[in-house]
């Protein structure tokens, strides 16, 4: 039987039209057909040694496919293509053919199942955004199954993404996804960077690069240094690097290139921080997601494991959430209070300015010893970190050395003014789309906290948003810094300072502990707040390092 | 002289004077202000705060602003206005949301007089009313304007934007009461300073930021506003809807715009980001800026013309720490080094070109062309009279005609459509494509594809014999000599005269081509008119049909030793090269089509009887076998390849080119290949053969034009219900919420494939269209059109 002819074609599921769905279905069961029956004339006949090898090749080939199916019968926006490649999977269980279950919790490992949308209930804007995602991807991810309870986002979110990877771009398909996983991998993030192997390898990408970086092309190998300051200490950036990456030779960047690639090396490490802090479980049809490939200590990122991420955890974690209602109850309170107050007092005492500059400063170290006391030190585990370089620079680091954060003024390099234009000039259309994703994520808002309504809630947002760029060290002058001392508390700082700075460490206890009367919708929101603040910060210095190298 | 009069008494007996002058600050600025006497200039930033006395030879300070031991963010400045009745007054707007007023008159060290806490986040700008003393106003980044009488400690009124941030307020000059405010979403409204409870008018002006808007000193109801989207539009506010009258498109995002005291179209303007430059425009010319000042090396924040009316003194605060005083007459002006330039084809093919005559005369003298080999064309060239605009000394105006018939390129079409570049053996596709040639009537070119055939073919490999003998028969009829045959054929006694015009106008053609991209269109006027009364002065001799010369003057004509005519480079890295990335489908096709490029030996072998019925050739295989590869003979093949292009028949050269792929690729550089697709591309799509260009563009190997076919694939369409745009999905609106494209047969959705009835505009699913029209002629929505599929 000839190779070709086994080639499983996914792309026919995507498609909007029922019936070329259908053709697509057909053709992979009788593929699967085949292959099984394969299986079992070889398993019949006496046992031949020469079979062996290609025995368990074909059978590992066909497993990947009966996990790729059992993805679909899960996550396929169409029902159709959901119930049939259901079916399939049964036909062949009845073949005899051991298949996959699915592993786990759904698509977050924080956030129980039974709160997350189902596919298939769904209303019809989400269908049409789901719809969108599996056109585009051939999957609809766990982040996008977490995302859509902010559709409005989401929208924006899956737009840019897409837009960065498959659009037109300076840098080719197999690049793009090569950088998104030099970023996932500084973060440790082995979800990120199994999804962006497989679509690595199906734009074409050579499997060589995937030993590490230094088998890579020397151009990509320049970026590595860019990456590790972009991700962990963006504040470092000069104009230098970019220099550095500009004059290369042979193996220079252009402008346009450098450009992208700073977009997605942002949006990959925050998105990396987005997977740690809602706790995206691994997709079904990769590794350690279904039965066939459990976690091991080999393929699954370490860290989950010493993370406490594990499900063993589990159980004492909750006992330990469950702590007491009532208390989480005054909390919520106790915030609206001091947001009232904040809001009613504001004119009548007005603190001079030694005053307001002290408390940025204070608030800016205070946040480099925000740190959860249970972080011992981690070893990334081997498979992650050959992406990356270096692999004991973090965050962490300068933070036990006290070392200085010159502060970033705001109001002479901002976002709108200054890092929209650069962006939009070197790669067009791209500026627009993360403006419209930062311009959403800042001013999304229900209008409720907890179990109350009509709330505005601008003023916590803003101290989010505020309380990450000034971990930056990003410091806007029209802002009064001890706002956040009154109103983010020291588990949400935990919180927030780990999703940011060091995402690999996050546990389930920290998401727990914080706001613990919040819905798991408001604290996804609060993820979103946190990774486009992130993602705004890190764009910052790197377009004020391009804007220097320029003038 | 008139103007200096004017100012010298505005000024009260002193005139102004000085020179192109700047000075270093010890920070950067973030804006400037200049004092009604012209004289003194204050200069605001994050830690600077001065004030400066405008001597003729160089800049003094005068005063130092900041002062106290602490800095506090009070004086960190957003924006500085000087009073423009009272000398005295100063107000700034700090970063951290304070306005703040500075009165010089204070006997102590310390000027600052009133402080205003109101606003919430920085303030973008303050404003003073123009004629009364006290009134302040002041737009910030909470959405709030604000209107302060200084003789009060607090606001007197407060304007909501009920928007984000205010990014600009600015009173009007001529109404008492109005004042316009930008907004960072796009938009600008107008106040009336009495009634804070709603804005008077409000309209979007700009994609995304509005950063400065600024009144026309004179003209009532004008209004400038620069945004973030490249723009500076100029609105008439008279009528009862804001009238965009001119918009200016500049490089980079406009941070400042100023209207130029005394000329009433001119304004000046400065960027944010990337761009260091000011740019004095005139509105009505908005492609080139009327002057530029590029003293900045890093971008300017704030500009300011030295006096109300004086239209000569430009001053000018930067990031780079200077402030510079501009002199209009130092500036560069860029309409004096633009090669005004025009090109325009006629109805029947005829082509006018013009161009200013200095650069004609110059071009063609530089470059003497030997011969002509573009002869069916008739010619004539004119003075035209001086360009009025930009007060040019004469143009130099030329029509191009064809003749008539030599312009029908059916044989072009022909050819096109029916050469095979791909999909069979080399050996059958050079055997059809000579077939087609020979049956167009175009014997040299059916012979060349006989002769390549031979050459890379066989089994074994040509005789030298042979060689010879196609070689020397190719030159022969390669070469018809055509510039003694035109010579012969013109009109005794113009011969001469005629042919110099001619090599002018090859020259000018060059020109052309250089310029094709920059799209300089003037004199359009003249051409029209020219281009109607042109006699059919010199006829040159009738040409043969099959000659491949008619397309003489196509932009993109092959002349690829001229490494001059290659594109801008810059163009193509932002698009990216996509070559090693063919997503899953492609892949299997690719597989699919590789026999042809590496069936090689395939080819060899297969051939074997087609080769024998050339007994001449075959006789002497065995003897040369080992002596002549095919290599051998790439080197004249180039030649033949680079002699059709010259000749004009890129199509020939880049059918070869795709036919013989990998044999002879690697003996042209990459540059002359890609001339050749370009230009065949081009000439395709002329003729709207989409298909064949398609396929040309699929089967080149050159990386930028592969990539043709990957950009700009996107169709972008507007809902049937609210004209808006449909930005995610194709077929249901975000806005209205409406799916805009039923079937009318099953009234669903139609996301995929939609066809439509030109005549009544009612469609649906290709397949269900044609069922329905299969049984019926009526249009399927019951609209009683009669409608047709075809």
């Amino acid at each position: 039987m000839a190779e070709g002819e086994n080639e499983v074609r996914w792309d026919g599921l995507c498609s909007r039209d029922s019936t070329t769905r259908e053709t697509a279905l057909e053709n992979i069961r009788q593929i699967i057909v085949r292959k099984t029956e394969c299986l079992r004339l070889v398993k019949e006949t006496p046992y031949r040694p020469a079979d062996g090898l290609s025995n368990a090749v074909s059978l590992d080939g066909l497993n990947k496919l009966l996990a790729h199916l059992l993805m679909l019968s899960k996550r396929c926006p169409f029902k159709d293509v959901r119930e049939r490649s259901e079916f399939i999977l049964k036909s062949v269980q009845e073949l005899g053919i051991r298949i996959p279950r699915p592993l786990g919790h759904g698509p977050s490992r924080f956030i129980p199942e039974k709160e997350i949308l189902q596919v298939g209930s769904e209303d019809a804007q989400m269908h049409t955004l789901f719809a969108d995602s599996f056109a585009a991807l051939g999957r609809l991810d766990n982040i996008t199954l977490v995302m859509v309870f902010h559709p409005q986002y989401l929208e924006s979110f899956l737009k840019t993404q897409h837009y960065l990877l498959q659009m037109d771009g300076p840098l080719p398909l197999h690049y793009r996804h090569y950088i998104g996983i030099m970023a996932a991998a500084r973060h440790q993030c082995s979800y990120l960077v199994n999804l962006h192997v497989n679509d690595f390898l199906h734009v074409g990408g050579d499997p060589k690069w995937l030993n590490g970086l230094e088998n890579a092309p020397q151009k990509l190998q320049n970026l590595g240094e860019l990456n590790k300051v972009l991700a962990h200490r963006p504040w470092l950036i000069t104009k230098e690097h970019i220099e550095g990456l500009l004059k290369a030779e042979e193996h220079s960047w252009s402008l346009a290139e450098l450009v992208h690639a700073v977009v997605l090396l942002t949006h990959y490490h925050s998105l990396a921080s987005f997977t740690f802090g809602c706790g995206i479980s691994p997709e079904i049809h990769c590794d350690g997601g279904h039965t066939f490939r459990p976690p091991s200590v080999s393929n699954y990122c370490i860290c989950d494991i010493t993370n406490g991420n594990h499900s063993v955890d589990e159980m004492q974690v909750n006992s330990a959430g469950n702590v007491s209602v009532s208390d989480s109850f005054f909390e919520v309170e106790a915030l609206m209070e001091k947001m009232k107050q904040l809001q009613e007092c504001r004119d009548e005492e007005e603190a001079s300015q030694e005053e307001m500059a002290s408390r940025f400063e204070i608030e800016k170290r205070e946040s480099m010893f925000v740190f959860s006391s249970d972080d011992e030190e981690v070893t990334p585990a081997r498979d992650v970190s050959r992406h990356f370089e270096d692999t004991s620079y973090g965050y962490k680091d300068f933070s036990r050395h006290g070392m200085h954060v010159p502060t970033f003024r705001v109001q002479d390099y901002c976002w709108e003014d200054h890092g929209y234009s650069l962006v939009n000039r070197l790669y067009p259309d791209v500026g627009q789309l993360i403006d419209e994703k930062f311009h959403i994520a800042y001013n999304l808002t229900y209008n409720t906290m907890a179990m109350h309504k009509d709330v505005d809630t601008s003023m916590l947002r803003r101290a989010i948003w505020n309380y990450i760029h000034c971990m930056f060290g990003i410091r806007y002058d029209d802002y009064d810094y001890g706002e956040i001392n009154q109103l983010l508390d020291r588990s949400f700082k935990v919180y927030i300072k780990t999703v940011v700075c060091t995402p690999e460490k996050v546990t389930k206890r920290m998401y727990d502990s914080f706001w613990r009367q919040f819905k798991h919708s408001e604290k996804v929101h609060v993820n979103l707040l946190l990774i486009e603040a992130r993602m705004q910060a890190e764009l910052l210095y790197a377009l004020r390092a391009i804007t220097r190298y320029m003038t | 002289m008139e103007k200096m009069s004017r100012v010298t008494t505005a000024l009260g007996g002193s005139t102004l004077t000085g020179r192109t002058m700047h000075c270093h600050l010890d920070a950067p600025a973030n804006a400037i202000s200049v004092c009604r006497d012209a004289a003194q200039v204050v200069v605001a930033g994050r830690s600077i705060f001065k004030i400066y006395a405008i001597e003729e030879e160089q800049f003094v300070e005068k005063l130092n602003l900041r002062v106290g031991r602490k800095p506090s963010l009070n004086l960190s400045c957003a924006d500085v206005v000087w009073h423009q009745m009272d000398e005295n007054l100063l107000a700034t707007a700090a970063t951290n949301g304070v306005v703040v007023t500075w009165n010089l008159g204070r006997p102590s060290r310390n000027k600052q007089d009133q402080l205003f806490t109101e606003h919430k986040r920085t303030v973008n700008k303050v404003c003073f009313h123009p004629t009364e003393a006290h009134v302040l106003l002041s737009g910030s980044q909470d959405g709030f304007m604000k209107c302060f009488d200084l003789r009060r400690k607090d606001s007197v009124s407060t304007f909501s934007g009920q928007s984000e941030s205010v990014r600009d307020v600015q009173f009007s000059i001529r109404d008492y009461f109005t004042f316009a405010s930008t907004f960072e979403n796009g938009n600008v409204q107008l106040w009336d300073i009495r009634r804070p409870d709603r804005c008077e008018r409000m309209f979007t002006a700009h994609n995304g930021p509005v950063f400065c808007c600024d009144w026309h000193p004179e003209d009532r109801g004008w209004l400038a506003t620069g945004g973030r989207d490249k723009m500076v539009k100029v609105w008439d506010m008279t009528t009862h809807r804001a009238k965009e009258v001119h918009c200016v498109q500049t490089i980079a995002s406009v941070a400042r715009v100023k209207w130029r005291p005394e000329c009433r179209h001119h304004l000046a303007t400065c960027s944010m980001m990337v761009d260091h430059n000011i740019y004095v425009w005139d509105v009505r010319r908005p492609f080139v800026p009327a002057a530029m000042f590029e003293e900045h090396r890093d971008v300017t924040t704030g500009i300011a013309w030295r006096h109300p009316h004086d239209p000569s003194f430009l001053l000018s605060g930067s990031k780079d720490s200077t402030l510079c005083q501009h002199l209009f007459r130092d500036a560069s002006q860029p309409v004096e080094r633009a090669n005004p330039e025009g090109l325009c084809y006629g109805l029947f093919g005829d082509l006018a070109f013009a161009a200013k005559e200095s650069l004609v005369a110059t071009e063609s003298g530089r470059k003497p062309y030997t011969g002509d080999r573009r002869h069916p064309i008739f010619f004539k060239r004119k003075l035209d009279p001086a360009e009025p605009f930009s007060g040019l000394a004469s143009s130099a105006l030329s029509v191009f005609e064809m003749e008539p018939g030599s312009s029908s390129m059916s044989w072009f079409v022909d050819t096109a459509e029916r050469y095979a570049l791909a999909g069979r053996p080399l050996a059958e596709l050079c055997d059809h494509n000579a077939k087609v040639a020979r049956e167009l009537g175009r014997n040299q070119v059916a012979q060349t594809w006989t002769m390549l055939r031979i050459i890379y073919c066989s089994p074994g490999l040509v005789s030298t014999t042979n060689l010879n003998h196609s070689v020397g028969k190719g030159s022969s009829c390669g070469l018809p000599l055509m510039n003694s045959f035109n010579l012969k054929d013109m009109a005794p006694g113009l011969g001469s005269e005629t042919r110099l015009d001619r090599s002018k106008g090859d020259a000018r053609s060059d020109t052309v081509l250089l310029d094709s991209s920059a799209t300089l269109i003037t004199n359009e006027d003249n051409e029209e008119t020219e281009g109607s009364d042109v006699p059919a002065d010199y006829l040159l001799g009738d040409v043969e049909g099959e000659d491949d010369e008619l397309y003489l003057l196509d932009p993109e004509h092959a002349h690829s030793e001229e490494p001059e005519y290659v594109l801008p480079q810059e163009a193509f890295p932002l698009r990216h090269e996509i070559v090693d990335t063919p997503p899953g489908p492609e892949h299997l096709q690719d597989k699919a089509d590789s026999p042809h490029v590496s069936g090689n030996e395939a080819d060899a072998a297969s051939l074997v009887p087609v080769d024998s019925s050339f007994s001449l050739i075959s006789v002497s295989h065995a003897l040369y076998d080992s002596r002549l590869p095919p290599d051998f003979f790439s080197a004249l093949v180039c030649d033949m390849l680079r002699f059709y292009a010259e000749q004009g028949d890129v199509q020939m050269a880049v059918s070869v080119l795709i036919v013989l792929g990998e044999r002879v690729r690697k003996d042209i550089d990459e540059q002359t290949q890609e001339h050749w697709y370009t230009s065949y591309i081009d000439l395709l799509q002329r003729f709207c053969l989409w298909n064949v260009s398609n396929q040309v563009v699929k089967l080149s190997t050159s990386r930028a034009i592969s990539c043709l076919n990957q950009a700009s694939t996107t169709l972008h369409v507007n809902c049937s219900h609210c004209k808006r745009p449909m930005s995610s999905r194709g077929w249901v609106c975000d806005r209205c919420h409406h799916c805009a494209s039923m079937c009318a047969v099953c009234h669903h959705v139609v996301k995929g494939l939609f066809v439509w009835c030109q005549g009544c505009s009612h469609g649906g699913h290709l397949q269900h269209i044609m069922k329905w029209l299969e049984g019926s002629s009526h249009c399927p929505a019951g609209c009683g059109h009669l409608c047709e599929y075809s």
